[in-house]
């Protein structure tokens, strides 16, 4: 089965313009037959289609809250960006109660395995025969793009699992130990998710074996009900096991500056992300150890099914973990002394290059393409209107080339040859 | 280069300092489509973007080409800056003539020209003092 995204279209509300068409950072959109079509070979599943989509026709495929299994034992994986959604709240506390009042059995924060993720990075950075700058494989979008567009950087991926998966795995592990007659498929782990890039993380089991999350759920949909769930006047019990690193990686700088090392870069927004893997990719950089990546705009405080603006997340998030310790989740005594344990370590090596944006398998037949490109792109208007389908001039010369679009789908183009009838007709009738 | 060739230029613009490396990127996007190996793709783009710096930091600009060939990928540099005096000790990685203040930005450290030699299957340069140098580097697939 090929790539499943979490993004897909709802033919009967796109209207067919050109504010996905245009925004798109790998160009995987065209409009055909009046309406959007997403190249799935070069989705990064970012989300910016579905952000911008004034009709709301694009859509994430999120589990359903509605549609987990009621027998089973459910555990609540929520990311720490929902922590920063709520008003005047002082103490993560409370949301964990809203989340057992909803009915899950369990919460295990997965800013708890953030906090993991943070100590084994460290580990990780000590070594010295690792390529440098290390980059964060924590969000999925950059580890997708950097796979289909920055191959050569494919080895600066930190190896090792995001904290969402870690955080999957342990709360099986706790829950089992709990509740020793639990079998795993007896266990339901749901992930409470700000971005749809994690909906294909799991379903795709980019993890490398099967994920150890079972549903992702968005966390707009939970939002509402949990805003209820928590309205309780008594004091909430003392759960929450998270500090101030787990409490600060949904802000972008949050999971770098955790490192204790002062040779990182962190960069955010989908298109800042790209110039900086552009910049490593010719090694122009200054001696840089770590690169924190988000492909949202303020890190994941700024995913598309976040319900609050991002930067006031981020200060609710900076009050919340004011008083708490630094960090309160460290490697288990099984774990080993200075390494990262082999069940959390992420391996990228299957990743093939996929040569997305290949014209031809020959590289002859490639060049003479690219030659018929170039000079019909010379004919094109550059106004990159986006009225043929395509997003640019440019993009529409390699679709004609390729013969996924005709010449006279550019309504310049047109115009020219009417004028040009029109010219000619005017000429015969005098 | 005959007609096989597929044929590029870009002019570096020496007044703006912040272009320097947009002939790569462009470069880049292109060998991606004709289908070079990511391996190739960085080697070229390395030494170009070396090249375009080089002509920014010392000779107002210029002019870079690109052809490209099913097997072989050629790229020349030409400018009309002061040209190099000593070609061999420009060669040795850490001399360099950058200013001061291009050092304070984080250039100049003299890795240029060997990286741009390191990157490539072959380098010639042809410089003369006052009018100008001309570099032309392959990279063979």
């Amino acid at each position: 089965m090929g790539y499943q995204h979490s993004v897909t279209l709802d033919v009967e509300k796109c209207k067919g313009c050109t504010h996905c068409l245009n925004r798109c950072p790998t160009e995987a959109i065209r409009i055909r037959d009046g309406h959007a079509v997403i190249n799935a070979n070069r989705c990064i599943d970012c989300g910016e289609c579905i952000r911008l989509c004034p009709h709301k026709a694009k859509r994430s495929s999120f589990d359903k809250l509605s549609s987990m299994p009621k027998d089973k034992y459910k555990i609540a994986l929520p990311a720490p960006t929902l922590f920063g959604q709520f008003t005047n709240l002082d103490d993560p506390d409370y949301v964990i109660d809203g989340l057992l009042n909803m009915g899950f059995d369990d919460v295990y924060e997965v800013a708890r395995a953030a906090e993991l993720v943070t100590e084994y990075t460290r580990r990780y950075l000590k070594r010295d025969d690792i390529p440098l700058p290390a980059i964060s494989s924590a969000c999925p979008v950059v580890v997708r793009l950097v796979s289909l567009r920055f191959p050569t950087l494919v080895d600066n991926l930190v190896p090792i699992l995001p904290p969402m998966e870690i955080a999957g795995h342990l709360a099986r592990e706790k829950a089992k130990k709990e509740h020793p007659e639990l079998k795993d498929e007896d266990i339901c782990t749901v992930f409470i998710s700000p971005c749809p890039a994690k909906v294909s993380y799991a379903k795709n089991n980019l993890c490398g074996g099967k994920s150890s999350v079972d549903m992702v759920v968005s966390l707009s949909d939970v939002y509402f009900e949990l805003l209820n769930a928590m309205k309780k006047a008594e004091a909430p019990k003392n759960q929450s096991q998270t500090g101030m690193v787990g409490l600060s990686w949904p802000s972008s700088g949050g999971e770098a500056s955790s490192l204790m090392n002062d040779h990182y870069l962190a960069a955010d927004g989908i298109e800042n992300v790209i110039r900086v893997l552009e910049d490593i990719e010719i090694e122009n950089h200054p001696n840089l150890t770590f690169v924190e990546l988000n492909a949202c705009a303020g890190g994941c405080v700024g995913g598309v099914m976040a319900v609050e603006n991002p930067y006031i997340a981020r200060v609710r998030l900076r009050n919340i973990r004011r008083y708490l310790p630094v960090t309160l989740n460290h490697p288990g005594p099984e774990d080993p002394a200075d390494d990262i344990p082999g069940r959390f370590a992420l391996d990228l090596s299957d990743d093939e290059y996929g040569h997305v944006s290949r014209y031809d398998e020959n590289r002859k037949e490639a060049i003479k393409m690219m030659q018929d490109v170039e000079r019909l792109f010379a004919t094109l208007p550059e106004l990159d209107c986006g009225s043929c389908g395509s997003p640019t001039c440019r993009a529409f010369a390699e679709d004609v080339v390729r013969g996924h679009a005709k010449l006279e789908d550019c309504i310049c183009v047109m115009r020219q040859k009417l004028q040009e009838t029109q010219k000619e007709n005017h000429h015969d009738g005098s | 280069m005959g007609n096989e060739s597929l044929y590029y230029r870009f002019d570096v613009d020496g007044e703006n300092f912040t272009s320097a490396g947009e002939a790569s990127v462009q470069t880049k996007r292109i060998l991606r489509r004709v289908g070079f190996s990511p391996d190739i793709i960085k080697r070229v783009s390395i030494a170009m973007y070396e090249g375009e710096i080089n002509m920014v930091i010392h000779a107002c600009g210029g002019v870079v080409e690109l052809f490209i060939e099913e097997d072989k990928i050629k790229i020349i540099l030409t400018d009309h800056g002061p040209g190099i005096e000593n070609i061999d000790l420009a060669m040795q990685e850490g001399y360099s003539t950058a200013p001061d203040n291009i050092r304070s930005l984080g250039f100049g450290a003299g890795m240029g020209l060997p990286n741009m030699k390191r990157y490539t299957d072959s380098m010639e340069i042809e410089s003369k003092v006052g009018e100008g140098t001309k570099i032309t580097m392959t990279v063979n697939v």
